[in-house]
């Protein structure tokens, strides 16, 4: 009988553990201890060019994520990428010509949206959308450019 | 020519018998589950024998494996500047493939051929009849609760392969290689997907969980009683259950990532 206490015991430990490891992988390990479950409102903007925005991606302001890219669709009529984001409720104070750019985190990242808060005292509501947008940079185009205006320069 | 026509032939009606037999034994397992649940006790002596005494290989091989990968991504990513995705890289490894697949080849090495090897015995020494005979049916006694044990037991030591690699890893990344112990877990928890890879992690253990310990016990349960019967069917046991288990990690991975 005592063997099998013991038994008993050591399964119990057996089970613990291998909880313990789930519960360490799930808060420690994936994003699951920093996801915001809570209440959030979606916000649209129009780009020209979205880059390799994903959905997912984060959305910053001031370096700080404050929600994150929910949908992404694409206007045929303006020809422009819609990005639908989810922003947490508690940030509700966002003025309405806040300044939306496609911004690459270090050189060869992902990329997310950072937001500069314009100085209007309307705020976004829920469906509203961000007029103000700066595209993603493009590599192939911004060395594009510097090619054209080296040529130029050498014309004169 | 139709001697060789006639082998085919044999192989193909084989293989679909013991498949066949294979299935009918899982479902008598798993008909006679409410059975276990009643009588617990049973249940937990084997989650002794098949998930406690399978916690060392798998500790010990998770922490070496978590350490070698992070040796070995340290060595590559150093070239190109990003050591800081090196917590990312062990991290997704262990959780999506490393951590399952390697955790259900040491599991039908440890544990299947010890559950091929008890049961094809009982069979031999007559053990099962003489269950039979006393009115005890040994796929309810003898059986499922063993099946039950493999298929709860899995998961659990996957997730404790996976913890234990990070945590070495970790040693070896921050401790030894002086990755920064911040961007270690921060890019880590901002890469891993909790439903992504997590999720399909335990899913993925899940399966090869099942279909070892099915492998193992109609193994067992399917050997010729004698010694060498019961030997190749412990190998067999051992062969089939890594097959499956790499064959079904593809296709799961196919699946579930895209």
């Amino acid at each position: 009988m005592k063997l099998a206490k013991q038994t008993e015991v050591l399964v119990g430990v057996f089970m613990a553990i291998g909880l313990l490891a789930l519960f360490f992988l799930a808060m420690k390990v994936s994003n699951l201890g920093t996801i915001n479950t809570g209440d959030s409102y979606r916000i649209l903007a129009r780009f020209d060019n979205i880059g390799s925005l994903k959905a997912k991606a984060p959305v910053t302001m001031a370096g700080v994520e404050i929600g994150r890219v929910v949908e992404i669709g694409f206007d045929k009529e303006r020809f422009q990428a819609i990005v639908g984001m989810d922003v947490y409720a508690n940030y509700d104070q966002i003025p309405e010509d806040t300044y939306a750019k496609i911004l690459t985190a270090g050189l060869l990242g992902e990329q997310y949206i950072g937001l500069d808060p314009g100085g209007s005292d309307e705020v976004l509501k829920d469906g509203g959308e961000i007029e103000i947008t700066q595209s993603a940079l493009v590599l192939e185009e911004v060395i594009g450019q510097f090619i054209f205006s080296k040529a130029q320069e050498g014309d004169k | 020519m139709t001697e060789a026509l006639a082998k085919l032939g044999r192989f193909g009606i084989d293989s679909v018998r013991h498949l066949g037999r294979a299935s009918i034994l899982l479902l008598r397992i798993l008909t006679s589950m409410g059975e276990v649940l009643r009588r617990p006790r049973l249940l937990v002596e084997q989650l002794f024998s098949v998930g406690v005494l399978t916690v060392l290989i798998i500790a010990v091989s998770g922490m070496f494996v978590g350490m070698v990968l992070s040796l070995q991504g340290y060595y590559i990513l150093s070239q190109f500047a990003a050591e800081a995705t090196l917590g990312v890289m062990v991290a997704a490894s262990l959780v999506r493939e490393l951590g399952p697949v390697v955790t259900a080849l040491l599991f039908a090495g440890r544990a299947g051929s010890a559950l091929t090897a008890e049961i094809g015995l009982m069979k031999a020494t007559e053990q099962l009849s003489g269950l039979e005979m006393m009115a005890v049916n040994p796929v309810r006694r003898v059986l499922t609760p063993r099946f039950l044990a493999g298929f709860i037991s899995m998961p659990l030591l996957a997730a404790l392969f996976s913890a234990l690699g990070i945590v070495g890893g970790w040693f070896v990344g921050v401790g030894l290689l002086g990755v920064d112990d911040g961007a270690w877990w921060g890019q880590m928890q901002a890469r891993i997907d909790w439903n992504e890879d997590l999720v399909n992690g335990v899913i993925k253990s899940l399966v090869f969980g099942f279909v070892c310990v099915w492998i193992a016990i109609f193994q067992g349960y399917n050997s010729v009683p004698t010694s060498a019967g019961v030997s190749g069917a412990t190998t067999r046991t051992v062969v089939h259950s890594s097959l499956a288990v790499l064959a079904l990690d593809f296709a799961l991975t196919a699946l579930m990532f895209d």
